[in-house]
């Protein structure tokens, strides 16, 4: 399908960088593997640099590393209030990895390892089991009664709660859809479009150029509102599980 | 250490130090017009891939069971709406100012 790297999803293509054979497992470290490690030393860099003098008065880098740090707080404060403050590390640490790997895709010939929905759906999922393991943990079985919406007839209960079971267990697969899904269509697009540019020559690929220019602007709006929306929703889970209703 | 004076200047640090806390707080909770064009954004991504999820969620719930009971298609059809109706529920709940996915809290009442 992808021949010579040409095809507009050819940038998502999984590369083996160092082959590693577990048995029948394939545990090789890929160019995934690889964004994923450089995102993880770029927000430790980010942060632990940034803060490195501490001044009263920060500077430009010490206070990005505060706005975000104070972002996330924030958040976390105004969906959850005091009691969420427990869960920051676990929220922040989210959030910047996902903000750092969207963020570190825009760079061309980069790869984006948030478009690929395994990636995403593990993020999810460890968001979904962990807000349920704390449901169960702060309520014990009180949890169940999350899935009996308070004023309705008892008669519609044995159809609100079918309902409102798949409603929940539908939250990890529009968490981690979403953030595949933005991501992968607007890198596809930027590709698709780049591609005209270099098809139509220098008269008419003008067009397509300054539409690409557009659309990395907003895909920059979108890597960050992803991962804004991931945050913000795993922070009205943790809010849901402490409590209920 | 427990000079009377002592504690009465402890006392008004006290009470001007919640009254800092309280005015910072707030001013904290105003919503800027940022964080307002944010939310909009944020809300609109959400809608489709709610509904979407939801239903995709039904139908395989219900296409588990049919394989396992053998009794294809009626758990495949009575799950198909029900993930269809927990779609909506979902959509419209986000709407009506429920927001989260589950229970029906209003987001705008006060935490803490």
């Amino acid at each position: 399908m992808a021949e010579g790297g040409h095809s507009p999803l050819a940038q998502f293509q999984i590369k083996e960088l160092i082959p590693l054979n577990v048995g029948e497992t394939n545990i090789g470290f890929t160019n995934s593997a690889a964004f994923m490690v450089a995102t993880v030393v770029l927000i430790a860099i980010f942060l632990v640099l940034g803060m490195r003098k501490a001044a009263v008065i920060p500077g430009r880098w010490q206070s990005l590393a505060e706005i975000s740090f104070e972002f996330v707080a924030g958040l976390l404060k105004e969906t959850v209030g005091s009691e969420g403050r427990k869960y920051f590390p676990f929220v922040f640490s989210l959030f910047m990895f996902i903000l750092f790997g969207n963020m570190l895709g825009m760079v061309p010939y980069s790869f984006t390892f948030t478009s690929h929905i395994i990636v995403t759906f593990a993020m999810a999922i460890v968001v979904f089991i962990g807000v349920t393991i704390l449901g169960f943990v702060r309520h014990g079985w009180h949890f169940f009664s999350f899935f009996v919406p308070p004023g309705v007839s008892i008669v519609l209960w044995p159809l609100m709660i079918p309902i409102e079971i798949i409603s929940y267990l539908s939250r990890p697969v529009s968490l981690g859809v979403r953030l595949f899904a933005n991501l992968t269509a607007g890198h596809t697009m930027l590709k698709v479009f780049a591609g005209f540019v270099v098809s139509l020559g220098i008269v008419g690929g003008i067009l397509p150029f300054a539409f690409v220019i557009a659309l990395t602007g907003l895909e920059l709006l979108i890597a960050f509102l992803q991962a804004y929306v991931f945050t913000i929703l795993t922070c009205f889970y943790i809010n849901d599980a402490i409590h209920l209703h | 250490m427990t000079d009377p004076q002592e504690k009465d200047s402890l006392k008004s640090l006290g009470d001007r130090l919640n009254k800092a806390r309280l005015s910072r707080g707030e001013e904290r909770n105003k919503i800027g017009p940022q964080t307002s064009v944010r939310r909009g954004l944020s809300f609109a991504m959400r809608l489709g891939v709610e509904l979407v999820s939801a239903l995709a969620i039904g139908v395989g719930i219900g296409y588990i069971l049919d394989q396992w009971l053998d009794t294809t298609p009626l758990f495949l059809l009575i799950f198909f709406v029900l993930g269809g109706a927990a779609g909506v529920f979902n959509v419209y709940r986000m709407v009506s100012g429920f927001t989260q996915t589950i229970g029906y809290q209003d987001v705008t009442r006060d935490k803490d």
